[in-house]
């Protein structure tokens, strides 16, 4: 039997109908066409499928999509803004966070409500923030350089600055 | 590694869903963390899986004098968050990572029964409760019969015919590794942890592989002080070394001292007696031996202080 | 902006896609495409006695069933054996689906293509095949007794056997060096079996137009698998193009090809005259690829009283699994890194290749070499141990001289050439490690230890990669190489190759990697290649192309060509910055044309003039156009060197490891970019850190890999890996254009040894196996408390 949902997806209403079983990983990618969000492992460890669910980060891969019906959903491709990357993004580019970039949805996600939630996080809060995530490549140094690099960004976007530098 | 068909119920309210469990053969459906792995693995493959996430009035968590009340939808997040309950908080840290915890819930990881995970034994330790609730016989008004446990008309929402509810102790509820006293056609609404005695402390401390993985050994304690601050009553769970949480009751071998000079091997001595650890591909049954009477101690001594130093 | 890019942190051209998720991964492609999805066999040694699959026929969705029987010949023939070496007297390979007997938990026994893969694993379910299980072959010791078999026709289950021997200066063998030696020790050594595990599984998606097949694969070698395709298929190269777009990761394990998928999909693809795709998942990856590192090592060395070696005799057992496509690298690079940055006395190495019922093996970064290491600083350590000096010096005692180069270590190494280092400067090294470690200031304590180890790659190896360039004529530059990107950075790097060479901005350079529509020669990724190989053959392209735009500007500004220098995308003679073209003009110059069709093409008639009428256009021996392709084909591997040190504290109660500092000291001759480098070797260390405290394959008895999945193998997250500190030397190689050597494997190669090295210190007790957990530990501690 397919059930008719509706997701709110970086701000827009989709609709796709579904199977009880549809995974929300695989509606995103297959139904919905937003392939930004990865799968690396469909138990829940990688974390290369976090996704955020009404802005906290959830396992799209441990998710049923039905169960999401009607709720906000934020992935990779709504995390830019209209200027352009999010701090979050920047830092990662700046700091070299990313080698083959399939965990990297991931990280942005979880660290994006990490931040959110914990504007000037210790290293240790860092640490257990991603501590969910898996990355292959980077041996997470510059990812963890990355956090606190977006930590600053965002903090110099709230505070804009209040003059030229001296 | 997708899920095995099976039709997909999302019912609005209790009575909808408690219908549902005694008409199908389903599974419930919590924050998925454990089961949806499962399915995606094909271990699991039941006909029907019965969602409660819409239910109402199951997200509470109530902290009362007594101790605390966790609702079945109440997630592991905001549970921790809430700080209704020293030892839940220190467990729950140890509960997977950030990210599961969001959508994982306490009463679902007690239903689960994971031998290695952390709140059975919480719940075991502070000898708390899980109220399970099913429809009456028959599908209409029929009194109550209970089932074993503790039979109580139960305040759980749902209206009239009012459900079956039962309230298990932990003692009763773990069953074996991943069986709980839970049946088929039950749903687990809620579970209480008792407040910790006055003059009391808790700590959880577990070894696990990486962080947030299920422990190789756990250990939560439970120590209360007397007025001049001798162990008046000290107990242990333990995780990853039984098919169950093991508790045991140290009171006796603390010996009604100070923490300083309880004889802490006598004390260890004493919960290693009460394990049964096996061999897994991460550690052997010797080493968990030995590790749970050292975090038996760490637990112990750290509950003590807590126990002695005002909040 | 400048163009002397080479040797600069630039960032990464690729990031921008990948951090808004318009990455494009196999599994991103052909969203209306059929999926596939396999029966394997549960059992890790089977006779298939029959294959009943109509259960599955009812499942709404299926569109096809396919068992070996139903192959046609040249698709189900085995799978070649890509790398013979006489030694591999034995070797074997699979069929693309298993034909009588499985010899693997998780070999390919029925392909299935549904509508989705929810569909196709759901027939799966419901085909059933009849299995007559054998007893399986499982453990390296117990295969090398041979009393079962894994392949009736290969007795003992050995695939090869090699023997190289490298006398001292002095002629006398190993053995004898060993015998007449003041001291000797002999022991063993055991690595566990890790695997690449890359969070990108593999995946192949086909597409058939009736003339024409394109393949994606996530695959370290494209222009390899096209030909494997185009052979198994029986189609002329030409209609066969493999693309490998976005990899997530590959470490090794996807430069195996062909695949059966690679093979089994297009084959469906042309038969179903339907899109299909197959995307690996987690617990098929662990079945179903392959593994790598499983090796017990038997040594006996010989030393004199400064611990200098006189003679080195090592024998190894080398797990390679139920197959061997990928041949005898591994071991092959096991025995000849293992000398490391030392002058051994006399050398003997004996590997045995052993078939066992599991998985097969074949390069996981660092591919052998991580063994071969552990073998070599063990040996060093332990010769301190007995000797009573400080293990940095029993080192530097043994080091090759930096006026020793080249150095020919007097054996055969994998590419086929002789074992000659290039360049290196090992005591400064070591040095710089001791120095950034604070190795003499170390203060030693029960359950405090340091540790350390040296290594030498061979990087770079040949036959050849190839580059073309082309300047387009809005000033573009497209650069293309046939080897392919998981994840390196090429995109960037070989970006700033060619700015520094042509002098052209980067923003106007893209680069095109594994895609044999824009260029079919190449071998592939792996062996810390890329930089070498590829990078030397796009920097002689561009040198190639910059002589003819100079050639064609000199001509156009009457001047002479030498006289000219490129910067900024534009040429103009030396002193004079009025008399200047861009190469925007040039490109269209190159390219006479009959039609002015944009700004570009009208501009350039100014210079027209200067052609004379009694020339034809296009001057002799030229070709039209400005672009360029040329190979580089490297005389033998550059050898880039490294050395680690670990300080580590280990509970006196739990036994856990904790690494507390991570150092590294790290030459690759010239970096094109030192932040991909350093990015490099952190994900390098990381994974030598999982596979010292963390990754195995925990194989029972039946042949059951019991912990097939990220629950069970534990891949380290963040909160399991050291902060790494990185020092740099370089020594630049001779035996290159650019002077580089190669990076992408070396992080993870010494870091067993160095864990191992640590965790001995701290513990006073011999570590001769890794990797060692917690529990591990704790025996260990147990067995010798009473020492
Ligand atoms: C990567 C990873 C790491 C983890 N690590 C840990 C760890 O270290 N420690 C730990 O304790 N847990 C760990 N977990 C498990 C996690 O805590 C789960 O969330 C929890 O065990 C189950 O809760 P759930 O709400 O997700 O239950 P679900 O997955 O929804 O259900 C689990 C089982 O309980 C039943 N069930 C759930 N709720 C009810 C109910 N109200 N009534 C009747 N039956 C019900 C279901 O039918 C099912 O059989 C981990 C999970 C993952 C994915
Ligand atoms: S794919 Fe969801 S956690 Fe790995
Ligand atoms: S960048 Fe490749 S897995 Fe993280």
């Amino acid at each position: 039997m397919e059930h008719e949902i509706t997701l709110v997806v970086n701000g827009t209403a989709r609709r796709a109908r579904v199977p009880g079983r549809r995974l929300l990983s695989d509606c995103l990618r297959h139904d919905l066409g937003l392939t930004g969000t990865h799968v690396g492992c469909e138990h829940g460890v990688c974390g290369c499928c976090t996704v955020l669910l009404d802005g906290e980060p959830v396992r799209s891969c441990l998710t049923l999509a039905v169960t999401v019906d009607g709720r906000e959903i934020t992935t990779v491709e709504g995390l830019a803004g209209p200027e352009g990357l999010s701090p979050v993004q920047r830092a990662f580019e700046e700091c070299h966070a990313l080698q083959c970039g399939f965990c990297t949805p991931g990280f942005l996600c979880t660290v994006t409500a990490l931040l959110r939630d914990n504007p000037a996080p210790a290293e240790d809060e860092v640490l257990e923030g991603i501590s969910g995530n898996l990355c292959r490549c980077t041996g997470y140094q510059n990812i963890v350089k990355a956090v606190h690099r977006a930590a600053e960004l965002l903090a110099e976007e709230r505070q804009p600055s209040t003059g030229e530098a001296p | 590694m997708k899920p095995p068909p099976f039709t997909y119920h999302a019912p609005r309210d209790l009575r909808e869903a408690l219908d549902l469990l005694a008409e199908v053969d389903g599974k419930v459906l919590a924050g998925g963390q454990s089961l949806i792995p499962l399915l995606n693995m094909r271990l699991a493959a039941p006909a029907h899986v019965v969602d409660v996430n819409r239910l109402p009035g199951l997200s509470g968590i109530e902290a009362g004098p007594g101790g605390v009340t966790v609702g079945a939808l109440a997630r592991q997040a905001e549970v921790a968050r809430a700080g209704v309950h020293p030892l839940l908080g220190q467990a729950l840290r140890l509960v997977a990572h950030p990210v599961i915890r969001n959508r994982g819930t306490v009463v679902g990881s007690l239903v689960h029964a994971d031998p290695a995970a952390e709140l059975p034994a919480v719940l075991a330790v502070l000898g708390g409760s899980v109220r399970l609730a099913r429809r009456a016989p028959g599908g209409s008004s029929g009194p109550a019969a209970g089932r074993g446990g503790s039979p109580s008309p139960g305040a759980v929402p749902g209206g009239s015919p009012g459900p079956v509810v039962r309230e298990v102790a932990a003692d009763a509820f773990f069953a074996g590794p991943l069986e709980s006293a839970a049946e088929p056609g039950e749903l687990a609404v809620s579970a209480f942890f008792p407040a910790l005695p006055p003059r009391s402390g808790s700590a959880f401390e577990e070894l696990a592989r990486r962080h947030g993985d299920y422990a190789l050994a756990g250990v939560c304690a439970v120590v209360t002080l007397d007025e001049d601050l001798h162990v008046a009553a000290a107990r242990v769970a333990c995780v990853g070394v039984g098919p169950v949480p093991v508790v045991a009751d140290v009171s006796e071998a603390c010996g009604r001292r100070p923490a300083a000079t309880v004889p802490w091997e006598a004390v260890v001595a004493a919960v290693r007696r009460a394990v049964e650890p096996e061999d897994d591909i991460h550690a052997s049954a010797a080493y968990r031996l030995h590790l749970v009477g050292v975090l038996a101690e760490r637990a112990l001594r750290e509950a003590a202080a807590r126990a002695a130093a005002p909040p | 902006m400048s163009t002397r890019l080479f040797g600069e942190p630039v960032r990464r051209r690729e990031d921008r896609r990948l951090l808004t998720g318009q990455g494009r991964y196999v599994d991103d492609l052909g969203p209306d495409a059929l999926a596939a999805a396999f029966v394997r066999s549960p059992h890790a040694h089977a006779r298939i006695r029959d294959i009943d699959v109509s259960a599955a026929l009812d499942v709404e969705g299926l569109v096809a069933v396919y068992t070996w029987e139903d192959l046609p010949d040249r698709v189900g023939r085995p799978l070649p054996l890509l790398i013979p070496h006489p030694a591999l007297t034995h070797g074997r390979t699979a069929y693309p689906l298993a034909r009588d007997v499985v010899r693997h938990v998780g070999e390919p026994v029925v392909m299935v293509v549904a509508a989705d893969r929810y569909l196709a694993e759901d027939a799966c379910a419901l085909i059933h095949v009849d299995y007559e299980p054998l007893k399986p072959v499982v453990g390296l010791e117990e295969a090398a007794h041979g009393a079962r078999l894994v392949h009736d026709d290969v007795p003992g289950n050995v695939g090869a056997r090699l023997l190289q021997e490298v006398p001292g200066h002095d002629g006398r063998s190993a053995r004898k060096a060993i015998e007449e030696a003041p001291h000797t020790l002999a022991f063993r050594l055991d690595i566990e079996r890790s695997a690449s595990m890359p969070l990108e599984g593999r995946g192949v998606h086909a597409r058939w137009d009736g003339t024409d097949l394109r393949v994606h694969s996530s695959t370290q070698t494209s222009t390899s698998v096209r030909m494997a395709v185009a052979a198994a298929l029986g189609l002329p190269l030409p209609h066969v193009e493999v693309i490998a777009p976005d990899v997530g990761g590959g470490f090794g394990v996807k430069i195996v090809h062909p695949w059966p998928e690679e093979i089994l999909v297009p084959w469906a693809a042309m038969t179903l005259g339907r899109e299909v795709k197959w995307t690996e998942d987690r617990r098929e990856h662990f079945i179903s690829s392959a593994h790598e590192r499983a090796q017990v090592q038997y040594v006996r060395v010989g030393f004199d009283d400064d611990g200098r070696v006189l003679g080195l005799d090592v024998t190894i057992l080398h797990d390679h699994g139920a197959y061997t496509p990928y041949g005898i690298i591994v071991p092959i690079i096991t025995s000849t890194q293992l000398l490391g940055p030392y002058k051994i006395g006399a050398y003997r190495v004996e590997f045995s290749s052993i078939y066992t019922n599991t998985v097969q093996v074949t390069p996981y970064r660092g591919a052998g070499r991580p063994q071969g290491v552990f073998c070599m600083e063990r040996t060093m350590d332990k010769i301190a141990r007995h000797l009573g000096k400080d293990r940095t010096e029993v080192r530097r005692a043994n080091f090759i001289e930096p006026d020793e180069f080249p150095y020919d270590q007097g054996m055969i190494f994998q590419d086929g050439r002789p074992l000659i280092y290039d360049s290196g400067d090992y005591p400064r090294m070591l040095a710089m490690l001791k120095e950034l470690i604070g190795w003499d200031a170390f203060e030693r304590r029960p359950g405090r230890g340091i540790g350390v180890g040296c290594y030498v790659e061979g990087t770079g190896v040949g036959p050849y990669e190839g580059g073309h360039v082309q300047v387009t004529s809005d000033g573009r530059v497209h650069v293309s190489t046939g080897l392919t990107s998981q994840g390196q950075g090429h995109e960037t790097a070989f970006a700033q190759i060619a700015a520094t060479e042509l002098g052209v901005p980067i923003e106007r350079i893209s680069v095109v990697t594994g895609d044999t529509r824009r260029f079919g020669y190449a071998v592939g990724t792996f062996a810390s290649r890329a930089a070498v190989v590829s990078g030397n053959a796009i920097a002689l392209a561009c040198r190639k192309v910059r002589a003819k735009a100079l050639r064609i500007a000199a001509d156009a500004l009457e001047a002479d060509p030498a006289d000219l220098e490129i910067t900024d995308g534009t040429v103009h003679v030396v002193g004079t910055p009025s008399a200047s073209i861009p190469l925007a003009t040039v490109a269209v110059l190159a390219n006479p044309l009959r039609y002015a069709f944009d700004e570009e093409a009208a501009r350039a008639t100014q210079f027209a003039g200067a052609s004379s009428p009694d020339r034809p256009p296009v001057a002799e021996g030229d070709e039209p156009g400005l672009e360029g392709r040329d190979y580089y084909s490297p005389i033998r591997s550059t050898f880039a060197a490294g050395m680690h040190a670990a300080i580590v504290e280990t509970d006196p109660l739990t036994a856990e490891v904790r690494v507390v500092r991570y150092a590294v000291i790290h030459d690759c001759g010239r970096l094109v970019n030192p932040m991909i480098v350093e990015g490099q070797i952190h994900g390098g260390v990381a994974q030598g850190v999982g596979g010292a405290l963390y990754e195995r394959m925990v194989y029972d008895g039946d042949g059951q890999l019991l912990n097939a999945s990220f629950m069970d193998f534990l891949m380290p997250y963040a909160t399991e890996i050291p902060r790494i500190e990185t020092g740099h030397l370089e020594t630049p190689s001779p035996l290159n254009p650019l002077g580089v050597k190669g990076a992408g494997e070396a992080g993870v190669i010494p870091v067993s040894a160095v864990i191992a090295s640590a965790v001995e210190d701290a513990e006073g007790f011999p570590v001769d196996r890794m990797p060692i957990s917690p529990s591990e530990l704790f025996d260990l501690r147990r067995r010798h408390a009473g020492d």
